[in-house]
């Protein structure tokens, strides 16, 4: 029963990762921009919505809905003002762009918030469980797969069955022809980022409830994302959520065997598939 | 010159790629439902003349006006909601979306339509363009006609008052070629009006009513199709290629 309990714990990290990197899969598939900074915009977040309930006495909960426009207003900036400059065929300069926003947030949030440890107050919530069957979850792990998978539903959703999803696909496809049918591609690329930041957020709840942060640990989160974004398969939204369990499930293990292999054990699984699958679990058809 | 009766007109449009002239002070006045051919050798500077028109180019000089009014500064965006829709010559289908969300695509952003009104004026455009069984399908996977036809719908499903066909015949069979025909002819009599560059002559002298010929950038001569294609200087070019 332990190998249940260590599966069912790593699925609900898994989450965490897929939340991580939902954000970046989004943007990645609609504008191929690689975003170096999508950790440190996640910790940005996280300390929003630390900064939000420390003012307004809030529960982090609540302080996260306010957080989201905020952060869909800063995503939709980012694009429109920086961004949206550097993009075109060199994929070069939107990474240099992005590692250097990168360093900018992480120095940002050193001044504003010094190197300590934080963590966001969710209250008895944190210690509450659930039994399932054979194993006990947590509820916040399980609020957060949940919350993964939600995520994954409402932008396929977005993707597949609204009029913005049909620009952000045909602007993914081809953004000259996009124009002649009468899309802004940068607009587009702004509200994509706009959710991406949005999606980052409610990473940001999960990863701050979770663990303690500090203004550095975002390069590791983006590491975790790609990885997961990269085992999906690149543009596929549920090869994300299947790369972030997979990644999870992989540390659970590894943390199993030895404490100190959980780290190692999910980047070995991510060698591991992508030897077996060069492409993804998921790629697109034709990429 | 850009008379009042003018739905588009080019004035003394030039454009250079370093020191190729690409095309070299172009005029020409565009009736409202007229169709005008345009033909010429290989690297005349016909798709350069759409790109201009769409504004995927800009001019070095001359002026682009839309009604009597001038578009030349304007995005591809904003031409396209003005009224110019284009299919390419080589079909640039949206590949991850399926024949219909092409058309909606097109319909809602460049048409202006909204979510009530493009599904109706879609379905039509399927159905004149004998794409109706195939909405489902994935542009990607098409073969040649039926990406040739979904580049002339999805132009038209942008609610365009000038089309602009480029090669749209090219690689056809015969039989094929009629049909695409039929459908530029019932494109026209709803009073859209084409710029159609072809090489197969017959398809394009069955629709057009003036034909343009394009020689090294420069407009050779302009007028009724049998007149232009009994001139001596356009029979020297075309008997070049057609030999």
């Amino acid at each position: 029963m332990i190998w249940l309990d260590t599966l069912v714990q790593g699925l609900m990290l898994g989450g965490l990762y897929a939340l991580f990197a939902a954000g970046l899969s989004l943007v990645f598939g609609i504008m191929r921009l690689v975003n170096l900074a999508h950790g440190d915009l996640i910790v940005l977040g996280a300390y929003l919505i630390l900064g939000i309930g420390t003012v307004t006495g809030l529960n982090p909960f609540v302080a996260a809905l306010l957080a989201l426009p905020v952060m869909f207003a800063l995503g939709w900036l980012l694009q429109g003002a920086l961004l949206n400059r550097v993009l075109g065929e060199d994929i070069l300069p939107p990474l240099l762009v992005t590692f250097g926003l990168s360093v900018v947030v992480q120095n940002a949030l050193l001044i504003g918030f010094s190197a300590d440890s934080r963590k966001l107050p969710v209250g008895p919530i944190d210690a509450q469980s659930l039994p399932l069957g054979p194993v006990t979850v947590g509820v916040m792990p399980l609020l957060t797969l949940v919350s993964a998978v939600l995520v994954i539903v409402v932008l396929n959703q977005i993707f597949y069955r609204t009029a913005l999803g049909r620009a952000f696909r045909a602007t993914s496809d081809d953004p000259v022809t996009a124009q002649l049918m009468g899309i802004r591609p940068r607009s587009i690329f702004a509200m994509a980022t706009g959710i991406a930041l949005v999606v980052a957020t409610i990473a940001a709840l999960y990863l701050g409830a979770r663990a303690n942060f500090d203004p550095s640990i975002g390069p590791a989160r983006l590491l975790y994302a790609f990885e997961a974004v990269i085992i999906g398969g690149l543009g596929s939204l549920w090869g994300t959520l299947a790369g972030g369990l997979v990644i999870g499930v992989a540390q659970a293990f590894g943390a199993a065997l030895n404490p100190e292999w959980q780290v190692l054990v999910g980047h070995l699984a991510f060698v591991a598939v992508l030897l077996v699958r060069p492409r993804g679990l998921f790629p697109r058809a034709n990429d | 010159m850009g008379g009042a009766m003018a739905i588009l007109s080019l004035q003394n449009v030039s454009k250079s790629f370093g020191a190729l002239k690409v095309t070299q002070e172009v005029s020409f006045d565009l009736a409202p439902g007229e169709a005008l051919g345009i033909i010429g050798p290989n690297g005349a500077g016909k798709s350069t003349l759409f790109n201009l028109i769409t504004g995927n180019l800009r001019p070095d000089q001359g002026a682009i006006l839309l009604d009597g009014r001038d578009v030349t500064g304007e995005t591809p965006m904003q031409r396209c909601a003005s009224g110019i829709g284009r299919s390419f010559q080589i079909p640039q289908p949206f590949d991850h979306l399926s024949v219909y969300e092409n058309l909606l695509v097109a319909a809602r952003f460049g048409g202006r339509l909204t979510a009530a009104e493009a599904p109706a004026h879609c379905a039509d455009i399927l159905r004149r363009t004998g794409l109706a069984a195939l909405a489902d399908r994935k542009a990607g996977g098409l073969p040649l006609l039926n990406r040739k036809r979904l580049e002339l719908a999805r132009a038209m499903a942008t609610r365009p008052r000038v089309i602009l066909l480029d090669e749209i015949a090219g690689g056809l069979t015969e039989g094929e070629c009629v049909e695409l025909v039929a459908t530029i002819c019932d494109i026209h009599a709803q009073g859209t009006a084409i710029i159609w560059i072809e090489h197969v002559l017959h398809a394009l002298t069955s629709v057009v009513s003036r034909l343009m010929v394009l020689n090294f950038g420069r407009m050779l001569m302009i007028g009724a199709p049998d007149a232009v294609m009994a001139a001596p200087e356009v029979r020297e070019i075309y008997l070049g290629i057609e030999a």
